[in-house]
This record gives structure tokens, sequence and C-alpha cells, in this order.
């Protein structure tokens, strides 16, 4: 029972020059959904949002707004709307102006257009600066312009393309909550681009990971950051340790792998044969750190701590294994340990709970 | 750090240098003043030649047409001009790259060649050289300035900015009418400014093109000067000298405006 | 943009059809007129000859050549020479914007009524004559005006704000931390200049070079205005075969020389600025 998509990509593939930026790209956006575009700068995913916006046209392939194929439909024919990275507001008008220009285009008569633009700057709590000239505001302001710019027409997407890149960490921080609540209550359909993991599993309700023009992975924030499906989803999103393995038993559901020297029951997946080699993925809040007078925590992997960096609430431990790999872990301050330092050199135990490791082919 | 001595030598340097630009110019104001028809000593100020100026309806008639031209010319080349820097700027099409390099070449030309191959042109479509001819010349050779005038700034853009207006919904002609037009402004009327001065100060391509019954300044001006010096032209020329001046002042004001 | 909206082929027509009527066609006009016949009364007639190259290689034309080539050259020389320093000086001033619109003013105003101005300076009792006579450095007024002296500096006082302003434009993009770096590294004033002021501002001095060496060419009212009976530069050439002699074929082969020469020298301009950078853009501030 999916709902029928409102952006369709069949088989898009976008070339510049002899690069392809798309490349026989395949997704669905679903109505109403909070979906990001997540990838190292250059994978495509900003061209993706102005083939949406008619900015570009595919090489190849067929886009479909709300089920009408769009190829060759100019962006003031689509009902989609943008907000640019650097703002793009028009430098010669006042916020209102700004705010007014889609209306204006359509011809709506002045008093809707201004009831309408009061609506949308009262959303992004402009009000007050609806007279001003843009360039007298600050970053986050302008920023709020080009969304209540775009908004203002009721467009089926919106179309972010890196809207935060240009704040500060705190304004940052603001304006996500902000954007949060604004689809919320708006309930239209958003397309976000990032490359700022963190920012993707913190607002999203689906993800697609990109990288050189094609999907890596699409799922829910959970699923990229708890299952990724290969290596390059595994280390953009978030820090992981990698280990290397091989499968010395399989069931059907479980597995067992010998890692560094020891072997480890693991969930088996992917239908993982004896002998094969994989890479075990573990993220450093998964792993736990036991000293050597402690009781011995079932399969374990021995190193000796290298380093330790406080980092508030946590301390990130890393500790070098026999095979001469550094692994991290993250430990947290609770009541059970209060004291969560160690020594320089001082051999420590490290284990995880069973299940919680991702296992991939080693290839 | 620096020595004085040497920083005596570069103003000197530089007041001789503006020296040798103005003195000639100056002289030729003090000129214009000057209540004597022959001898170049003071001889008391009067603005007679300016009276003699205003009551000389061949010069008087001859500074209209000029005015005329520049005016239509100017105007002309201006719209064209930042089309073309619009659509070099904004649009893929074939012979794109041909048509900017001539734009180029057009402004690089030596005027006499500019001058011959219009006067080819026009006895080739059988135009009678006057006021029309004049006219499509000037918008010519006006154009190339006005269009790298405008480029220049419609280059330094922001080109989100011109699709974020298609992304409202504008038409490619809203998007040029209600955001690059209004963005440009400055750089236009900069272009417009310079066009006007470069056609009503030309000589050489009009010296080609125009005929016998329509007659501009410059080269009423020029056949006066052959005759040798005559006080009118003095007042003449300083009153052309004022419009420059002026022409430049407004324009810096508005590169000003447009760096703030 | 892949649209085909109505405005964009509008603009696209409009703007080629100026350029290829007004600028393509009549080029191509003289450069078919220097390969054809002369006719007394048509002024062409068809028939393919080169002739009218050859002539210009006759002593006669040749010298008019070759003098108007060494005027033009050597006006470019002394701009250069007057213009570089300055150019350095003004971008580094404090005061350059007024400065640079001191430049400005020249560059905007009528050459014709800066060379008439300086017909005022130069003549028999014009005001360095009455100044030298005064102080009695000199007893008879010196022949300034109507020389060959005169149209040198005729050309000069016209084309020198065309040097400056694409050097100034060269100079203010230059960042005088290079400079500092040279010293630097040891090097001493003048290999400073030699190996980084002057291959940074080339194009600047090639694009100078370009707008003072072609004019000078061609402007034929400063000979006629300031030069005697034998200053015959190119541009009186061209004129004269225009207007007077009637000979078209022979003014469009000569026209189309000094063309090749522009090709040339703009040829030499887009090497310079594929290496080091374009200063046009400043040219029409």
């Amino acid at each position: 029972m999916t709902p029928t998509p409102i952006v369709r990509f069949r088989n898009v593939t976008k070339r510049y020059g002899d690069t392809s930026a798309v490349d026989r790209m395949n997704f669905d956006v679903y109505p109403g959904e909070f979906l990001t575009l997540l990838g190292p700068s250059g994978c495509g995913k900003t061209t993706i949002l102005r083939l949406i916006a008619g900015l570009d046209e595919a090489d190849v392939g067929d886009i479909f707004i709300d089920g009408k194929r769009v190829n060759g439909l100019p962006p003031n024919r689509r009902d989609v709307n943008t907000v640019f990275q650097n703002y793009a507001l028009f430098p010669h008008m006042s916020v209102a102006e700004n705010v007014g220009f889609g209306l204006k285009m359509k011809g709506l008569p002045p008093s809707t257009i201004t009831s309408r633009v009061g609506a949308a700057l009262s959303m992004v709590k402009l009000d007050e600066l609806a007279r001003r000239r843009v360039r007298a505001l600050s970053g986050g302001q302008q920023q709020r312009v080009a969304v209540a710019r775009a908004i203002v027409n009721e467009p089926l997407v919106l179309l972010l393309d890196e809207p935060f890149s240009a704040l500060d960490y705190k304004l940052r921080k603001q304006m996500q909550l902000e954007l949060k609540r604004l689809h919320r209550r708006l309930g239209i359909t958003f397309l976000f681009v990032t490359h700022d993991q963190n920012e993707a599993i913190s607002m999203s309700d689906r993800i697609i990971v990109m990288n050189d023009g094609r999907i890596e992975q699409i799922g829910t924030p959970r699923q990229i950051y708890e299952s990724p499906d290969n290596m390059f989803v595994a280390e953009f999103v978030g820090e992981i340790n990698t280990l290397d393995g091989v499968v010395t038993a399989a069931e059907q559901t479980t597995l067992t792998a010998r890692v560094e020297d020891a072997e480890f029951p693991m969930t088996n997946r992917r239908g993982f044969q004896p002998g094969q080699r994989v890479k075990v993925l573990l993220r450093p809040e998964d792993l736990f750190v036991s000293q050597l007078q402690d009781e011995a925590p079932g399969p374990h992997l021995t190193g000796t701590v290298e380093d330790q960096i406080y980092k508030g609430t946590t301390v990130d431990v890393f500790i070098r294994l026999a095979s001469g790999t550094t692994v991290c872990a993250t430990q947290f301050f609770n009541e059970d340990a209060e004291d969560i330092s160690y020594r320089v050199n001082e051999s420590v135990h490290v284990t995880w709970i069973r299940g919680w490791e991702v296992v991939l082919p080693d290839d | 750090m620096r020595r004085r001595p040497a920083k005596i030598a570069r103003i000197l340097y530089l007041v001789t240098i503006y020296g040798f630009l103005y003195l000639p110019i100056a002289v030729l104001i003090l000129y214009s003043f000057n209540d004597t028809r022959y001898s170049s000593n003071w001889q008391g100020f009067t603005l007679k030649w300016y009276t003699a100026l205003g009551d000389n309806r061949m010069l008087l008639d001859s500074l209209g047409n000029s005015l005329l031209v520049a005016l239509l010319s100017s105007t002309i080349a201006t719209a064209i001009g930042t089309l073309a820097a619009v659509a070099f700027q904004r649009y893929r099409f074939p012979g794109r790259k041909l048509l900017y390099g001539l734009l180029f070449v057009v402004m690089m030309s030596p005027d006499i060649v500019m001058g011959i191959s219009l006067l080819m042109f026009f006895i080739l479509v059988r135009l009678e050289p006057g006021f029309l001819t004049l006219v499509l010349s000037h918008i010519t050779f006006c154009l190339p300035f006005v269009a790298v005038t405008i480029h220049a700034r419609i280059a330094d853009f922001d080109p989100n900015v011109i699709e974020a207006a298609r992304d409202l919904g504008a038409s490619e002609y809203q998007a040029f009418r209600h955001v690059i037009l209004p963005m440009l402004l400055p750089a236009v009327v900069s272009g417009w400014l310079l066009s006007f001065t470069l056609s009503l100060d030309d000589v050489i391509v009009s010296f080609f093109v125009t005929g016998p019954t329509f007659e501009i300044l410059p080269l009423k001006i020029y056949s006066m000067v052959r005759l040798g010096v005559k006080p009118e032209v003095n007042a003449l020329s300083t009153v052309l000298f004022a419009i420059t001046l002026m022409t430049v002042f407004v324009s810096h004001l508005l590169v000003k405006e447009k760096r703030s | 943009m892949t649209d085909r909206s109505p405005f964009k082929t509008a603009v696209v027509a409009v703007v080629a059809f100026w350029i290829l009527v007004f600028v393509l066609l009549p080029n191509l006009l003289v450069l078919a007129a220097s390969v054809l016949a002369r006719d007394e009364v048509r002024f062409i007639r068809p028939g393919f000859t080169l002739a009218h190259y050859r002539a210009l290689m006759s002593t006669e034309i040749l010298g008019i050549f070759v003098r108007s080539i060494a005027y033009a050259a050597g006006t470019t020389a002394i701009c250069l020479a007057m213009g570089y320093p300055f150019a350095f000086l003004l971008a580094r001033s404090s005061a350059r914007k007024l400065l640079l619109m001191l430049v400005v003013i020249p560059f905007w105003t009528s050459s014709l009524v800066r060379t008439y101005a300086l017909i005022i300076v130069l003549k028999a009792n014009g005001l360095i004559n009455t100044l030298l006579l005064e102080t009695g450095l000199i007893q008879q007024p010196l022949p300034l005006l109507y020389s060959n002296t005169a149209v040198f500096i005729g050309l000069v006082y016209t084309l020198l704000p065309f040097m400056i302003l694409p050097l100034y434009a060269a100079m203010e993009k230059f960042d005088p931390a290079l400079m500092e770096a040279g010293y630097d590294l040891g090097a001493s004033r003048l290999q400073v200049l030699r190996h980084i002021l002057l291959p940074v501002t080339l194009p600047g001095i090639i694009a100078g070079a370009t707008m003072v060496f072609l004019p000078a060419l061609g402007l034929f009212y400063v000979p006629d205005l300031l030069g005697g009976a034998r200053s015959m530069l190119l541009g009186n050439l061209i004129k004269n075969q225009f207007l007077a002699a009637r000979n078209w074929p022979l003014g469009a082969a000569a026209s189309m020389t000094l063309t090749l020469l522009m090709g040339l020298l703009l040829w030499a301009y887009f090497v310079s600025v594929r290496r080091y950078g374009d200063p046009r853009e400043a040219l029409t501030r």
C-alpha cells in the first residue's frame, strides 16, 4: 500500500562533459515526506534538485512530478520551488517583494499577494522586516526569506539545497528545528540536500545516500545508520570501526567469525558461507572496554590503550589491537562507571553486544 | 621606510603626466574666455565667443544633429548591447563564439577600417548617406562597448538569482524584465553614457558615412579647424569638454553605487 | 536553459542580425573589394586580382607604410614608457579613485577637441612659443606646428590614456605581495621588475599597445591638423583612396593590411591572457 509518488526518477542520467553527475537513477519521493539526499560534495545531489526544478534537463530518462512527465517543461511551469544554497534573494527588492515575486508572476491581485506574503512571513517569524531591503538582513534572516519566498507559492515539493551551509553552528541547529516544525505544519513534501550526516539523520523521514551520481542506499535514518548496505554508507554516515574477519561457521541466521584471534558469534543477515572473508563494522558507541583484572566478558578482543580524548559527556578511547588495527570506543559516563579513564599502554578487553555488529562481504 | 626624495620624485612624475594630459585642455578653456581673436596674450575676460556661438546657426544646427544622432544611437545601442550581454552570458546557441568574437573585433578595430567597411555596405544596399547611415554606424561602434560593460556586470551576478526567478514562476522575459534589468541598471546607464560620448565625439567613422545634407558637429569642427584656430571653436570645445566631464562624473557615481 | 522561450529566440535573433549585417558583411565587402578590379565609375568590377596588394608594395606606398608603422610603434613605445610607471604609481596610490578619474576624463573627451587644444599650445604664437620668447630663451618662434614632431606629440597626447587604462587594470589586479615575495627571495629591484611585474602585467601591456598602435595608424586627422605636407600616414592614405583618388580596391587592400595587423595583436593578447589572466573587464569601468 505505497502512496503514489509525488516525484519519480526513472533511469535518469545527466552528464556534464564527460562526467555523469547523475547516473541512471531511480527513486520515488512520497507525498508529505521529508526526504534527504546525502552525499559528499560533487556527488550529484544538487543536480537532482536542478533536474526536478527544471533548471537542468536530463540527458536520458524520465522525471515525473505528480504523475506528469516533466521533461522539457521550463522551470516556471513546474509546481516546485527551490531554496537555494546561497539563498539567491533579489538584491533590488524588499523582503516582501522577494516573497511576493512568485505570486506576482502568477498574476494574482495585489491584495491576495499582500495577505499571502504576510502569512508566509509570519510563518518564518519575519513579519516586522517586510519592508527591509534584503541586503540589510543577517544570514539567518535571509535564509528565512528564502524559505518564505518558496513556500508562499504552495509548491508540491519544496527543494532545499544545503540551506544551512552558510550559517554558524548554533543558528544552524535552531534553523533545523524550525524547518522541521515548518514541515509538520505545512504538510508539503521536502526534498533536502546536505553533505552533513548529522543534519540528515536528525531531520529526515528517509535518506538517499549518494556517491558519484549513484544511489548507495535508501532508507530511514535508523536503517542507514544501523544497517548500512555497503562500506561507503557505513563510512560516510558516522564514525565506524572496520575489522577484518573470516566466517568459520554459518547457520541461516547466525554465524561465527574469527576477528583478530577470537571467535565471535554474529547475526547472519546476508547468507554468509563458511570461509568467506568479511568486514565487521562496529560503531564506537557500541564497543565496551573493560580492564584486564575485570572478569573476562566472553568473546573479546585484546589491545592496549593508545590515547583517549575527553568529549564532555563521553570519552573516546583509542585501542591498538594485536594485529595493529586501532579501534575507537566511545565510553559514556554513568553511575556504574564513574571513572572510565585508562592509562596509556594499559591492556584492555574490547567487546560488543552480539547483533550490534554489521557484517559486510569483503570485496 | 620610504625616503623623502623618492616620494617627491614620484609626485613630480605624476604631476608631469597629468600636466601633459590637462595643460592643452586648460589653455583651450582659458582662451575661450580671452578677448582677442589672434594674439595668445591675455587680453581680458570675455564671453563674446560663447555669444557668437549662440548666434552661429550652422554650428548650432550641427550640434543639434549630433545630439539627435547620439541620443538615438546610444539608446538603440544600449538596448541591443544589453540584450547581447544577456544572450552571451545566459544562452547557448550556434555561432555564439563567432558573434562574441566579432563584437570584440569591432571594439578593437581601428575606426577607419569600420568607416570604410560601412561606407561600402551602405553603397551596396543603396542607402542615402546621411542621418540614417550615421545612426546605424554609431549604433554599431557603440554596441561592443555597451555589451562589454554590461557583460562584466552580469558575469558578477549570482546565476542562482536569475534561476530563482525562473523557479518562482517567471518566464524568461519576466525574469529579464523584473530581475535582470533592474539589477543591471547602473551598468546600463553607464553603458548609455559611454555610447553617448562615443557617438558625440566620433570623427573618423562619421567622416565616411555622412552625406552632404546632414552635418554633424565633430565634422563641422574638423573642417573649421583645418583652416586654423578660431575662438568660437575654443568656446565650442569647452562646451563639449564640459559635457564629457559631466558624463564621466555621473558614470563614476553609478560605478560607485554598483560597488557598494 | 533548454526551453525555447520566444524571448530568447528574439534576443538571439536581434543580436545575431545586427552583428552579421553591420559587422561581418561590411568587413567581407572590404575583403572582396581588395581583390577585385578597379572601376572609375562604379568603384569596383568583377575579376579577381591581387594587383592592389602588389601596389601596396610600390616604393611610394611602402614608404607611407613603413613610416606609419614607425610612427605608431614610436607612439606606442613612448606611451608605454610614460604610462607604465604612471599606472604603477596610480594603482598603489591612496587617492587612486580620483587619480583614475583624471585619466578617464581625457579618455572620454573627443580626441578632435584634444588635438585642437594641442594646436593652440604648439602654434607659432601659441603657449610654448610665447613662453619661450618671453623668457628670452629663443628669439624666433620655433616651427613646432605642422611638423613631424607635432604629429608625434599629437599621437602620444591623444592615445596616452588608452595605454594607461589597460595598464592600470593589470596593475590593480597585481598583488603587491608578489613583489615582496620577490625581494624576500633575494631578487633585486630590476630582477623583480623583469621576472615578476612585467610578466604578470603583460596582458595589460599588450592590450594597451593594441589600443595605441592600431588607432595611431588610422587617426588621419592628427597628421591632417598637426602635420606638414609630407606627414601622410596610413589613415590618410586609406582616406584619400576612398574620397580623393577613388581607388577603392587599393584603399580596401590597405585597410585589410590594417585588419591583419589587428589580428596579430589580438592573437598576442589572447595568448598572454591565457597565460596571465584577463585585464579587459576593468577597462570599461
